[in-house]
């Protein structure tokens, strides 16, 4: 059986499945049946400055959208940091790490954007006996408004100063949550690592409408007929999160920067695939609003047989398996060719494919009077629509054609390894030596 | 409750009020709107599909079902209603499990097919829930059409026609149109009076005037329609209905099933008698109707006895099924010999049957005791007022049309009905305004 233990920046939990700084850890009765589910670890929801804590709307929070039976693919909220007094969370933080002296317990900060708020908060904070802190810089909604959460995230020189101000303040582990909300996730990253912080964790929600009510034409959530930006999460936003793990991972600057991966982690399967491009754990919020705590059951059992297959036997054997296999379109080798091929046997006759290659793509599928669906490999360009579409899994593949053999479509044999770097319709192109 | 299901003979009210409601009651209830997107949502809007191509009528089923599944089921039976008027009685009684839903790529792929008629239902019972009619009449085109026959390829052919600007005038010999969907069709599949309201509903398109209690031959002439309407169709259905060819077949208690399920539908069903024992003579769906119907009246044993065997009985195998769960027997391979009794029946004898060179073979017989017999082997056109072709009339014969159970080609289904009814409208109205 696998070891699912994880050391993440000097941070043990039984297993690398976080629960994100978000509603489920906003309360000690949250956060105690979490711990009794088995989640590894938690970031406790954002704190803020002492005082009186902020406030949130009191009509809907939460936008989705849903794909076939309701099952949601995507949520956003405009829900701000906690709205109870720090006093309580800091009480209840203590409470529940004192039980539970086996699991992370990390918690997330928003402060104003100067020193003494910073130093001020990790003072109350270290009494916790929390195992490190997570800088809020990514929420994209309301609190940005004042100049906190995505507004400071968005700014590379603040991250940095804060970052460097809290390792300044704090003997704990520094982990700086990033904000998708930019062009490249590169600078702010970097400029944590210069600030001297021990992690980076991504990505925060996206700024979002989720939808627009046609008969009020206000967008969703609507609040007394307005609606607001939010923070879109869940499934469907996995993909963006993926390459901007992946784009620190494999970047010369912020390679080997420890990560907690965040963005719609829902299975064993998604969270493997994080760690694989460098996450060192994960984090999971809608999944769990979705389901339940219960989910991390399947997530561990998921995690442990999977690593058990491949021989692994600790977490650490997959952080980082994929990096080096993220790499810029200009090394895609261009003579690497493949065919879709159609499986007649699994095949059950919906002509999806025939409608998505004859329509939208390259007309390399045909179609026969009893509806057999065939490849024709003089067409094909390999796109994998077809493969997309295609309503049972594994049904339609792409066959790789051996070296030396014909390409009907070119009508050329498949050579080796050659890249646009070096093709002869590139003007930039690099003789080969 | 004066009988109980034990009471020997054919008498009334074996059941109490309760049990006659709930026995003939909505036999699939309509999807509300959670089921029906649930549903919806399970299709593949597959290219070229194959429901499409299985609907008599080629409702464009994928299209229909996404216009379900995106919140627009006005649109959706607007869909159905393009190429089916009739698709409300059609969700109710086509054989999916043979037509649409035997070929769902669903049904390949696990052996559960989109639920399309249930669909179908769900949206056309919305849109005629509104008391909307969706179609408008084109300008009116001068010419006048006689349609004989109220029935599904009558009311097609005549709404189609009146959609074109035609003016029609539908004769039909019974009191109340609808032809089978209102005389034919078992109680529990059409509940609350569903036959006449649509009929209503279809009319709703105007330019449609119905005359009941008209019947060719009797009461008006083909020559006099032809002489005063532009053309004229004929879906007239099967008047006539075979003969067992059996001694002891005209004694009392022995019955055509069709009246039968004529009788149940026009009757309040505690009024209707049905016997102690009963057996059903056929293998279609009138004679499953029948069965069901006499089990659900409370008849204490009813038994089908088919000639052949399961796999050449035109009943679809979701019939059989329903039938048997109704707690009808079912006999494969048997037919009457002789019905016996001296006044009325007191049972039937049977012999079993094989095949050999000349066709069907009798071989030993039994007995089953009974004191009700339908007959149930099938109808016939009766008089042909034009030419035949085969059994049945021909399709076109100078200004006449002719659709559904009474022409020639296709099934006798209610939705075949429709579709040769309305293409027949098509062929009137090219010839018309040539």
């Amino acid at each position: 059986m696998a070891n699912l233990t994880t050391d993440f920046i000097g941070i043990k939990s039984p297993n690398p499945f976080w629960l994100a700084s978000a509603p489920p850890t906003d309360k000690e009765v949250n956060v105690r049946r979490a711990f009794e589910a088995g989640w590894g670890g938690v970031v406790w929801k954002t704190l803020g400055s002492e005082g009186p804590p902020v406030v949130n709307v009191n009509g809907p929070r939460y936008g989705a959208i849903w794909g076939a039976d309701r099952r949601l693919l995507g949520l956003n909220n405009i829900e701000l940091i906690t709205d109870r007094p720090l006093e309580i969370n800091l009480r209840e933080i203590k409470s529940v790490k004192r039980d539970y002296k086996d699991r992370a317990m990390i918690i997330s900060l928003m402060v104003p954007c100067d020193e003494d708020s910073w130093k001020d908060i990790l003072g109350h904070v270290e009494d916790t006996e929390a195992d490190g802190v997570e800088l809020n810089f990514g929420c994209p909604h309301g609190m940005a408004e004042r100049g906190m959460g995505g507004a400071v995230g968005q700014v590379p020189e603040y991250i940095e100063m804060i970052t460097r101000w809290c390792k300044m303040h704090t003997r704990m582990p520094v982990i700086v949550k990033l904000t998708p909300n930019i062009s490249d996730i590169r600078k702010p990253a970097e400029a944590a690592k210069r600030g001297g912080a021990d992690a980076v964790s991504l990505i925060n929600t996206i700024n979002s409408i989720t939808s627009v009510n046609l008969d009020s034409f206000a967008p969703e959530p609507t609040i007394d007929g307005k609606g607001t930006h939010g923070g879109y999460c869940g499934p469907a936003v996995k993909p963006i999160a993926l390459n901007m793990v992946a784009e620190i991972a494999r970047s010369r600057e912020t390679h080997g920067l420890p990560i907690s991966g965040i963005g719609g982690i829902t299975t064993w399967r998604d969270a493997a695939e994080f760690m694989a491009l460098g996450a060192g754990n994960v984090q999971v919020c809608t999944a769990a609003m979705t389901y339940g705590f219960k989910i991390v059951q399947e997530m561990i059992s998921g995690l442990s047989e999977y690593m058990d297959e491949k021989g692994m036997a600790n977490t650490s054997e997959l952080v980082g398996r994929a990096v080096p296999n993220v790499t810029d379109w200009q090394f895609l080798n261009l003579n690497y060719v493949t065919k879709a091929h159609i499986s007649q046997d699994d095949c059950i006759k919906c002509g999806r494919c025939y409608a998505a290659c004859e329509d939208t793509s390259h007309q390399a599928i045909s179609m026969s009077d009893d509806r057999t669906f065939t490849v024709k490999d003089d067409e094909c360009v390999a796109c994998n629509l077809c493969v997309n579409v295609c309503p049972v899994e594994n049904c339609i593949t792409m066959i790789e054609l051996p070296k030396g053999a014909m390409d009907e479509r070119t009508g050329r044999p498949v050579s080796d390894y050659a890249n646009w770097t070096t093709h002869p319709n590139n003007p930039t192109a690099t003789a080969a030596e | 409750m004066s009988n109980s299901p034990l009471t020997p003979g054919v008498v009334a009210e074996r059941l109490s009020p309760a049990a006659y409601a709930e026995n003939f009651s909505d036999v699939q209830p309509v999807f509300d709107r959670h089921e029906a997107r649930v549903a919806a949502d399970r299709c593949y809007f597959c290219f070229d599909a194959p429901c499409m191509t299985a609907c008599p009528t080629s409702i464009d089923i994928p299209l229909f079902i996404r216009q379900i599944a995106t919140g627009t089921p006005d649109a959706a039976a607007k869909t159905i209603f393009a190429q089916n008027i009739l698709g409300g009685m059609c969700a109710r009684v086509c054989p999916t499990e043979q037509l649409c839903e035997e070929v769902c790529v669903r049904e390949v792929a696990e052996g559960k097919p989109v639920e399309i008629g249930r669909l179908q239902r769900f949206a056309t019972d919305t849109l005629m829930g509104k008391g909307v009619h969706p179609f408008t009449r084109a300008a009116s085109t001068g010419k006048r059409v006689a349609v004989v026959g109220a029935g599904p390829a009558g009311l097609a052919c005549a709404h189609r026609l009146a959609l074109k600007g035609h003016e029609v005038t539908v004769f039909e010999r019974h009191a109340k149109p609808g032809g089978l969907n209102e005389y034919g069709i078992a109680a529990y599949k059409t509940p609350e009076n569903f036959a006449a309201r649509e009929v209503e509903w279809l009319l709703k398109i105007g330019g449609i005037t119905v005359k009941t209690g008209v019947e060719l031959g009797r009461d008006v002439t083909l020559d006099e329609l032809e002489k005063d309407y532009d053309a004229v169709f004929l879906g007239i259905g099967l008047a006539g209905v075979n003969a067992l060819r059996a001694a002891g077949e005209d004694l009392k208690g022995a019955r055509n099933a069709v009246d039968f399920i004529a009788e149940l539908r026009q009757s309040d069903k505690p009024s209707v008698a049905v016997g102690r024992d009963v057996v059903v003579i056929g293998g279609g769906m009138t004679a499953v109707d029948a069965a069901v119907q006499s089990k659900l009246l409370g008849a204490n044993s009813v038994t089908m006895v088919y000639r052949r065997g399961k796999d050449k009985m035109s009943a679809s195998e979701y019939e059989q099924d329903h039938a048997t769960q109704s707690g009808v027997r079912i006999i494969y391979g048997a037919a009457p010999v002789r019905v016996l009794g001296d006044a009325s029946v007191e049972g039937v004898e049977f012999a079993y049957t094989h095949d050999g060179p000349n066709g069907l073979e009798m071989g030993e017989t039994f007995t089953l005791k009974a004191d009700q017999v339908f007959k149930a082997i099938g109808q016939t056109l009766g008089a042909a007022p034009i030419g035949k072709d085969g059994a049945k009339l021909v399709k076109q014969q100078g200004k006449i049309w002719a659709g559904g159970d009474c022409a020639a080609g296709g099934e006798d289904l209610t939705v075949t009905a429709v579709a040769e009814g309305r293409d027949a409208a098509e062929a009137i109205h090219a010839s018309l305004m040539a």
